[in-house]
């Protein structure tokens, strides 16, 4: 592979092409007018529990609602 | 063991005659989607019906006609919805990271990554214009576009104000970065906030 070949500004900064897409469809959906902008924020979100493990055996999990931004 | 099952069920003629109604209607589809598969199924276990393999669900993709055809048919799709289904249209402006590509039927077959732009599908004498954050368009050699973008939004729901504020914003990250992390992520704001800007103001 060509290491010299022209590599995208995100690439060669170290970042991946999932990572330069979601930036790039957050900052769009940051400059959406009032009711658009909520649906598309609400759309969004995630929601997770996490746990960690210590020992083997899972922690209590907490649960997470993230929004993309984050 | 299915092989036992095959046997005791020939025997049963009543089994077999049940197993029947629905062999007519399965075979049509699956003699033209996957005919090796059952051929070997039918030599194994003929008293049961082939299952339905994906091949038979998926609709085959028209083949590339010899002559262009006069319509583009576009798919237009996003993670959560799907802007156009096949739609026919004359043309659509896509904003490739090489600059605008128009793409009419009978375009060379071409895969193309897309930058934040804006994306217009023309049909008669109506445009619509989508801004698309990023994604990517497929053309295939039978006129069929498929443009897969994270998210693609009509010019009239995005705020200008919003958008001046964020490229302000952007522009001073830039100067204040310091690792190559935060110059590219400040990098990649201004090129969507300026690209947003043009969208609208052009």
């Amino acid at each position: 592979m060509a290491s010299n070949a022209a590599v995208p500004f995100w690439r060669a900064a170290g970042m991946t092409y999932i990572t330069y897409s979601n930036i790039c469809a957050n900052l769009v959906r940051n400059c959406l007018k009032e009711p658009y902008k909520t649906e598309a924020l609400s759309r969004e979100r995630v929601h997770f529990s996490i746990s960690k493990w210590t020992d083997g055996k899972p922690e209590k999990p907490t649960i997470r609602s993230d929004s993309p931004a984050e | 063991m299915l092989r036992q099952a095959s046997r005791l069920l020939a025997r049963r003629s009543i089994l077999a005659a049940r197993a029947r109604p629905f062999s007519t209607d399965l075979s049509a589809a699956d003699q033209t989607a996957d005919a090796t598969f059952t051929e070997a199924w039918n030599k194994v276990i003929p008293n049961i019906d082939p299952p339905k393999t994906p091949l038979s669900f998926m609709k085959p993709r028209p083949p590339t006609p010899s002559s262009i055809p006069s319509k583009l048919t576009v798919n237009f799709v996003l993670p959560y919805a799907s802007a156009l289904a096949t739609k026919e249209v004359d043309m659509v402006i896509v904003p490739a990271t090489t600059g605008q590509m128009g793409v009419l039927p009978g375009h060379v077959a071409t895969i193309a990554e897309l930058k934040p732009g804006v994306l217009s599908v023309h049909e008669g004498n109506e445009v619509t214009k989508y801004f698309v954050s990023s994604g990517f368009v497929f053309i295939h050699a039978n006129s069929f576009a498929d443009i897969i973008a994270v998210e693609a939004v009509p010019l009239d729901q995005l705020d200008a104000n919003l958008v001046q504020k964020g490229l302000a914003e952007f522009t001073s990250k830039l100067s204040s970065a310091t690792t190559d992390l935060e110059k590219a992520e400040a990098q990649i704001g201004i090129d969507v906030h300026s690209a947003l800007n043009s969208a609208l103001t052009g």
